[in-house]
């Protein structure tokens, strides 16, 4: 069975892509100060996100964009909708955050705010909360992001009726810099979900 | 009561709130500001790293935290 990427948001160097569109773009070299531009610009009075550590908020708001002209919620239920998301560097910016709160012995403050977002699929958790979505939902770490085998684990999982609709894609922060590009599988469109189109909207 | 408004918008991140947006009685947690359980845990952080005061009985902390003004006066306590 074919299905079909509906809906993509990318973000990257401050730059918003949603379906082929600059959206926003940011003059802002760090993260922190680009996800808080753009939360800014959407508004989605969510005051929450605040408290997210940053690639929870790259992965919450490139989320938020995708999602906004796609009537999701009301097209499936809850359970249909799935998200699977994936990177390399999991939450090192915030796993090494949290180190820092007990690096001192002198100063030993260990950070529950900061400790609950050291796993990455905090984020997944997150976008279900924002959304209530209830489909199956996993995050995956690969050296970099892989079509090949996002297409196949979402392909399967909407081809064995798991669900119907995912959230899909890759969230990278390290030191190295920030990518995040979340797209939409359906079974009806007009992009099939193949590795070459999926890598088409990644390289954009 | 102002320096503790301040310190507690910084340590749980609560963006776009100026201290006088807090009530001193205003519940800090139900709705009130709406806090959490995280947030909750932060403001036990922020007792033992500002003020030198660790809350050794769990039970205490939902009198403790009920709002800022309570929070200033067990500071008070403690201090003397």
């Amino acid at each position: 069975m074919k299905n079909y990427i509906s809906s993509y948001c990318k973000i990257k160097n401050g730059t918003v892509i949603v379906n082929n569109n600059e959206v926003f773009r940011s003059e802002a070299n760090d993260l922190k100060s680009v996800v808080k531009e753009i939360y800014r610009s959407i508004k989605p009075g969510y005051a929450k996100f605040f408290k997210m550590d940053d690639i929870s908020k790259l992965g919450f708001i490139a989320a938020e964009l995708m999602l906004k002209d796609t009537n999701l919620k009301n097209r499936y239920n809850d359970s249909e909708i799935g998200i699977v998301l994936s990177n390399s560097s999991s939450t090192i910016v915030t796993d090494s955050e949290f180190q820092d709160t007990i690096q001192d012995n002198n100063n030993y403050f260990p950070s529950p705010a900061i400790f609950v977002y050291t796993l990455p699929n905090i984020m997944i958790g997150e976008i279900s909360i924002r959304h209530k979505f209830q489909g199956e939902n996993a995050f995956f770490l690969n050296e970099k992001f892989d079509s090949i085998f996002i297409s196949n684990y979402v392909n399967s999982l909407i081809n064995n009726g798991k669900i119907k609709a995912c959230l899909t894609g890759w969230v990278e922060y390290s030191e190295n810099g920030y990518e995040a590009l979340i797209y939409l599988v359906e079974q009806d469109g007009n992009t099939e979900h193949t590795e070459e189109n999926i890598n088409i909207i990644y390289n954009k | 009561m102002e320096k503790l408004k301040v310190q507690i918008i910084e340590q749980l991140n609560l963006e776009d709130m100026e201290p006088s947006d807090i009530e001193n009685e205003e519940p800090l947690f139900g709705d009130g500001l709406g806090l959490d359980s995280i947030d909750a845990l932060e403001l036990i952080v922020l007792l033992e790293k500002e003020y030198g005061i660790k809350v050794e009985d769990p039970k205490e902390g939902k009198k403790i935290f009920e709002s800022v003004k309570t929070l200033a006066e067990y500071i008070e306590s403690r201090k003397n």
